[in-house]
């Protein structure tokens, strides 16, 4: 439908503009991205609701248009504003969080990933609102989704600062300065198991949060 | 009519600027083709500096050629990006959220609502007097963190004071009603800026081309930009209301105070542990506070001068 693709254009470039005003976030330029944009799988710190907004907004257009952010179905087909919102205007991938079934979860997104598209997930499972933790422990399953797709690199992202623009029993955004910080892809290597490359993961992760925001919470332990 | 708002001599003025841009850009050029230029850090520096300095004289033209709303626009929306990178570097706990979104949503729009309205009482007590009492209140009365409630209640009432209520001054020019000057009020404004950023300009060279090694600030450099600001001041007195000897003093109290803008700034940076507002961009540093700093200074004494003398 016409008039649907229109809606949608117009809801993604008002959020674009929204983000973009509050938080700086402007995309990448192609020439510093270092990987490709099919069959990858982004993996950023979650702190708040519109963290893969974030994400989205600082890939180039090229990489935007193969991402799909990994939702909560439960969240996202509650309303039909949201249904909307995360079909046509995000074109997201919705799982059933609170299934019983983890392999079904990464079949869809290995089945996904099998269209040549990329996707967005937060390995910590959940949002982190606890101001004295930098970065939660990761849930397996970012193990299990590399396992089935050895061949697919997995691109660590850091978002800087969106806590601030936002906390936690907070309704009205300020306007902070953010960052979304790309690293180096990796790929689940031969005989690694499930520990070491949730370490790994997790390293690649934090090593793109400023030093400073690193050693204020290695202080607090 | 574009030729009210657009005086002949404001054309002549940026006519010259875009000219001395042209002489940078193109000097710039020719030493980089030069190999022994080509990896040179300090020259890649100042390109991309005459590269921001193009670009900031082709927004203010625009705005100037809008008029009055569109200075008052152009200044709500650098406050509002000066504003948005102090606070990135203040904002610590969860208790500063409600006083910073009272300062972006409640005070940057009020006080140039006061100064589009040309409300004199109100645009100049409205931060110092007001939200000055006000913010420390809503950070009382926020939930989270109480520690160090002085430290962050003062960095907040900073903050605004500088980037809304000092910027907001340099708009605030083109209401005052000077006498014989009706229409021209935008020349003043020019003349604030072309002097301000000639001192910055000046030191900035200074301090890059020699006289001094690594990027301390000397005095003699100090001295050097202030006697070349006040010296294109007192050529400029023609586009003023003042005669070339008030042109030259005006001249030097600007250029003092833009001086010490951009160090008292600096200090600032440096307790927050940075060197530039903002972040790196690919080219140079797009801050808006760090090209403001000694306007933010100047404005302010500049404004209450003219008024007091000259109205």
């Amino acid at each position: 439908m016409k008039s649907s693709n229109f809606l949608a254009m117009l809801i993604a470039r008002s959020l674009y503009a929204l983000v973009a005003f509050i938080t700086g976030i402007r995309p990448k330029f192609e020439g510093n991205i270092s990987f490709g944009t099919e069959r990858k799988v982004y993996f950023a710190n979650h702190a708040s609701h519109g963290d893969f907004v974030m994400v989205w907004v600082s890939l180039p257009k090229k990489w935007r248009d193969k991402a799909r952010p990994v939702a909560g179905a439960d969240y996202w087909l509650k309303s039909p504003l949201r249904r909307f919102i995360i079909n046509q205007v995000f074109n997201g991938l919705l799982i059933m969080r609170n299934g019983n079934d983890p392999k079904a979860i990464t079949q869809q997104m290995t089945d996904a990933l099998a269209q040549n598209v990329s996707l967005i997930i937060f390995p910590e499972g959940t949002r982190n609102t606890d101001d004295n933790i930098l970065l939660l422990p990761f849930k397996s399953g970012i193990y299990h989704l590399a396992r089935e797709n050895p061949d697919v690199g997995f691109v660590p992202i850091w978002i800087d600062n969106i806590n601030r623009v936002l906390p936690k029993g907070k309704v009205i955004p300020v306007p902070m300065i953010c960052e979304v910080n790309f690293g180096e892809e990796l790929y689940l290597q031969e005989n690694e198991d499930k520990d070491a490359f949730l370490q790994r993961a997790r390293e690649a992760m934090l090593a793109l949060a400023p030093a400073h925001k690193r050693a204020q919470y290695a202080e607090k332990g | 009519m574009p030729t009210s708002n657009f005086p002949a001599l404001a054309a002549m003025v940026f006519a010259g600027i875009f000219v001395l841009l042209a002489i940078a850009a193109f000097s710039g050029y020719l030493l980089q083709k030069r190999p022994q230029y080509a990896h040179n850090l300090m020259l890649k520096e100042f390109n991309t500096r005459v590269y921001s300095w193009f670009a900031m004289t082709v927004i203010l033209l625009v705005a100037f050629w809008l008029g009055r709303s569109g200075m008052i626009l152009l200044f709500l929306i650098a406050s509002y990006a000066a504003m948005r990178e102090f606070m990135s570097q203040v904002y610590r706990y969860r208790g500063d959220h409600n006083a910073v979104a009272t300062c972006f949503y409640i005070l940057l729009p009020l006080q140039y609502y006061f100064i589009w309205t040309d409300w004199h009482s109100m645009f100049t007590v409205l931060i110092p007097v007001y939200a000055f009492l006000l913010l420390p209140i809503i950070v009382q009365l926020s939930s989270g963190s109480k520690t160090e409630f002085f430290e962050r209640t003062a960095k907040i009432q900073w903050g605004v004071m500088i980037t809304v209520y000092c910027l907001s001054h340099v708009p605030a020019l083109m209401s005052l009603p000077i006498k014989h000057f009706a229409g021209k009020n935008i020349l003043l404004l020019l003349f604030m800026l072309v002097v301000v950023h000639t001192g910055d300009v000046a030191y900035y060279l200074w301090r890059r081309t020699g006289g001094t090694q690594g990027g301390r600030r000397t005095t003699t450099g100090a001295i050097v930009s202030i006697v070349i600001a006040t010296f294109v001041a007192t050529c400029l007195f023609w586009i003023t209301p003042f005669n070339p000897f008030q042109a030259a003093l005006t001249g030097l109290l600007l250029s003092v105070m833009g001086f010490f803008g951009g160090t008292v700034m600096q200090q600032i940076k440096h307790s927050f542990g940075i060197h530039h507002w903002g972040r790196p961009a690919p080219r140079g540093h797009s801050s808006v506070l760090d090209r403001a700093d000694s306007i933010c200074f100047a404005a302010p004494v500049f404004y209450h001068i003219v008024r007091y003398y000259w109205t």
